[in-house]
């Protein structure tokens, strides 16, 4: 695997934004099924030991993708994803919020944004994500702890033996 | 009561605390200035920012002046990069896919 793709993390505070941009060694088309397919979605979007399970999804402007983040544990944290603009094989907007498992959404949620773009069958994703709060964020995180009962510090050692894997 | 760090900073009035005793150590009444609330609206976040050490307190003269816990606010700077982490980890993983994928077609 080629080691030297670019991944770029930042967190403008200002802005409430998290930027990401990431390389991946594929080609744009496969890319983008792997970041809009629900099935493909559903095998890499939950760090691991969590696991993600999309309920239904409709990608169209308007669509929604239903999905939870499951633990080892068993339990679900659900959340929706609504489409708000689609250009196929360039960019994508969603909405996504927080939700219960009756599909009711806990506002307010964010907003992302892909790009995609493709140079020498190498693939750049850029994701912005404007966030109204950082506790927001924090729940995020909460969502991949949930039901492991650990502390961030723990968190962080988990995370860190599973980069090793 | 010991409290959540990010409980201190979910709060828009206590961010903007902590954005003017950032720069300065103030009083309550100083602070109380900048906002469009009470004294005991005030008093009350800093209670909240002092209980999750956010936020110290001195004695100086007849006045308390609160200033910024600059190692604590550092703990959101590592919570931060946990949240890189697992985007490290997620993607980790889709380039696992995308290469089973490919093998798949070859």
């Amino acid at each position: 695997m080629n080691t030297a793709l670019l991944f770029d993390f930042t967190v403008d505070k200002a802005a409430k934004t998290v930027n990401i941009t990431r390389e991946f060694d594929a080609e744009l088309p496969l890319v983008w099924d792997a970041f809009t397919k629900s099935e493909l979605l559903d095998q890499w979007l939950a760090p691991k030991p969590m696991v993600c399970k999309t309920k239904y999804q409709d990608f169209k402007v308007g669509g929604k993708r239903f999905y939870a983040m499951v633990s080892p544990e068993g339990v679900e944290r659900w959340a929706i994803q609504e489409y708000t603009s689609i250009s196929p094989k360039t960019n994508f907007k969603m909405y996504n919020a927080f939700a219960d498992k009756d599909e009711n959404p806990e506002l307010p949620g964010s907003e992302w944004d892909h790009s995609f773009s493709e140079q020498n069958g190498t693939t750049k994703v850029y994701i912005s994500i404007y966030n109204e709060s950082l506790e927001r964020l924090e729940r995020i995180l909460d969502g991949f702890t949930i039901g492991m009962k650990m502390s961030l510090s723990n968190l962080e050692n988990l995370l860190a033996t599973l980069s090793h894997k | 009561m010991r409290r959540d760090i990010f409980q201190a900073i979910a709060d828009p009035t206590r961010r903007a605390i902590i954005a003017l005793i950032a720069l300065q150590a103030m009083t309550p009444n100083a602070i109380a200035e900048n906002f469009n609330t009470t004294r005991q609206a005030v008093s009350k976040h800093l209670r909240i920012l002092t209980e999750c050490d956010l936020v110290k307190q001195e004695q100086q003269g007849r006045e308390i002046y609160y200033s910024l816990e600059i190692e604590k606010m550092k703990e959101i700077d590592k919570w931060l990069s946990q949240y890189r982490k697992i985007w490290e980890t997620r993607f980790n993983q889709l380039d696992n896919v995308l290469s089973t994928i490919k093998k798949h077609k070859k």
